[in-house]
């Protein structure tokens, strides 16, 4: 299952919409790292809201994918893992190192705004105001 | 209450979707079975780490679930079998961020905080079995 990417001004947008497998995982890791650089973004948004297990497998590619996004000049914020998930990681003894998180979509486009805002303070990046998905431009699927 | 299936559910693990069913099936379980969502989680989680070891280490075997009582407990019990090659030190790979692949360290220790009940057997040279157990609470 192939996870579809938006972009959103300077930012894209990685919406999980099911289980992934090891492959899946893989592949978005490689897209993103690809389109950070076609579409000079300075933000991603990963939004894994539909995930309904983080093994250890996963969570560490999602560290892998946040530094190594930010290795091309972006900063990544996670977003959406859900209240059981989130306790399943912490059993596990996974950590999210380094990796920022937010509780959902618009909290981490605002997160992204701020941080794009405070690196170059003449900006006029604006990503709160993300109403209507009409807006974002499909740039896969 | 529904009738709830004692028949005990293989499931084979030869490659990455086997793992992502394994751990679906166990979460559908655990939610018939009621256990909370979060439980179910869990479960689902710790299902996903010995199914991987499985394909990572000994590259097939199977995960078996079963429903079980005790009790007037009730439970749902969860196998990983395989004839790959074992482990050696069974004190170390139960020792967080031990991993003789490069990988997290954290499958077997994890699984174990996950559920209620651990229990991991291992011959060299002639597989490994894992049975765990998480109580309704
Ligand atoms: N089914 C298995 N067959 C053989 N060796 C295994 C099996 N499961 C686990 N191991 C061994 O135990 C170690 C620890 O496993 P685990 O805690 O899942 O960490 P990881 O898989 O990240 O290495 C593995 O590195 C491996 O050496
Ligand atoms: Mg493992």
């Amino acid at each position: 299952m192939q996870v579809p990417i938006l972009k959103q001004g300077p930012v894209l947008i990685a919406t999980v919409q099911d289980a992934l497998t090891d492959a899946d995982l893989h592949r978005l890791r490689d897209d993103l790292l690809q389109r950070v650089g076609t579409h000079r973004s300075l933000g991603v948004v990963l939004d894994v809201t539909a995930l309904d297990v983080l093994d250890s497998f996963a969570a560490r590619m999602l560290r892998t994918i946040s530094h190594a996004v930010r290795m091309r000049g972006a900063t990544t914020v996670i977003v959406g893992i859900q209240p059981g998930v989130a306790f399943a990681m912490v059993q596990l003894g996974l950590r999210l190192d380094g990796v920022d998180t937010a509780l959902d979509l618009e909290d981490g486009l605002n997160m992204l705004a701020r941080t794009i805002r405070s690196a170059d303070p003449t900006s006029t990046t604006n990503l709160a105001g993300l109403a209507g998905l009409a807006e974002l431009e499909w740039i896969d699927r | 209450m529904s009738e709830i299936s004692t028949e005990p559910l293989v499931m084979p693990i030869a490659n990455e979707a086997d793992i992502v069913a394994a751990r679906q099936r166990g979460r559908t379980m655990a939610i018939e079975l009621g256990f909370a969502g979060c439980d179910g989680t869990l479960i689902a989680t710790a299902i996903s780490e010995v199914a991987r070891n499985i394909l990572l280490y000994a590259q097939r075997g199977e995960i078996i679930l079963c429903c079980v009582e005790l009790g007037g407990r009730r439970g749902l019990s969860i196998e990983a079998r395989d004839s790959g090659p074992g482990i050696p030190d069974l004190r170390k790979a139960l020792t967080d961020g031990y991993s003789t692949s490069r990988g997290l360290g954290l499958g077997l220790p994890g699984s174990r905080r996950l559920m209620d009940e651990f229990a991991i057997e291992s011959e060299v040279g002639r597989g490994t079995n894992v049975t765990m157990t998480k109580w309704v609470r």
